[in-house]
């Protein structure tokens, strides 16, 4: 199934793009995209800590399972205001 | 009310008369601006902003229904601005009315507090040594 990740600030640095399309298996979840892109872009590692995850507009925690066509947001700590 | 993510410099006036309201006695506006000292007191040239649309404006939105309906049916607008901005622009905007000035005060302050810490908006500093850094809100 095929994913479009949307990164933020320096994960978005750390990625080069703002948007990208991500192939995955049946049964992936958030974790597992995210650890998939961390071994494409080794710097996301230092981020992983902070890093909030959310798939179409909702947060989720790592373990939730991923659709076909999911929008997964990969957020760094906010610094709005 | 209004909530708005954008490029344009904010107008606190016009975002004031949007909560203006016969049944209000109070009306708080409070101004987020860019400073000159950034972290580790760094001299700061501006500030680049970046959001999440989608989901910062929904935020936003719940932030103002929640603060409305904590203090006493405030009426709430916030606008928060992204892109460039250099020293003394206003990076987010929150206007409150409300029958009196308590709950102004209060769904101002609860607003602004609530989309620090909720809303997914980054900023980066540009400091005047040409270096740049992403700068999370303190926790």
């Amino acid at each position: 199934m095929r994913l479009r990740v949307v990164a933020f600030a320096g994960v978005r640095e750390a990625i080069g793009a703002s948007t990208r399309a991500l192939e995955v298996s049946d049964g992936t979840s958030a974790g597992d995209a995210w650890t998939a892109l961390a071994r494409e872009f080794p710097k996301l590692n230092e981020l992983e800590r902070s890093v909030r995850l959310a798939r179409n507009g909702a947060f989720v925690e790592r373990d939730a399972i991923l659709r076909d066509g999911d929008e997964l947001a990969l957020m760094p700590p906010f610094g709005g205001g | 009310m209004k909530y708005e993510i954008t490029r344009d410099p904010l107008d606190v006036d016009a975002l004031i008369e949007i909560v203006r309201d016969k049944s209000c006695g109070a009306i708080v506006a409070f101004l987020g601006v860019v400073r000159e000292a950034g972290d580790e007191d760094r001299p700061v040239d501006g500030l680049s902003y970046e959001a999440y649309p989608e989901m910062a404006l929904a935020e936003m939105r719940a932030i103002g229904a929640e603060a409305s309906t904590r203090f006493g049916e405030a009426r709430v607008a916030i606008v928060h601005r992204i892109g460039d901005l250099a020293l003394g622009e206003a990076s987010v905007a929150v206007a409150v009315a409300s029958k009196h000035r308590g709950n102004a005060f209060d769904a101002c302050e609860y607003a602004i507090d609530e989309l620090k810490v909720r809303v997914p908006i980054w900023k980066k500093e540009r400091y005047l040594s040409g270096e740049s850094k992403w700068r999370p809100n303190s926790p």
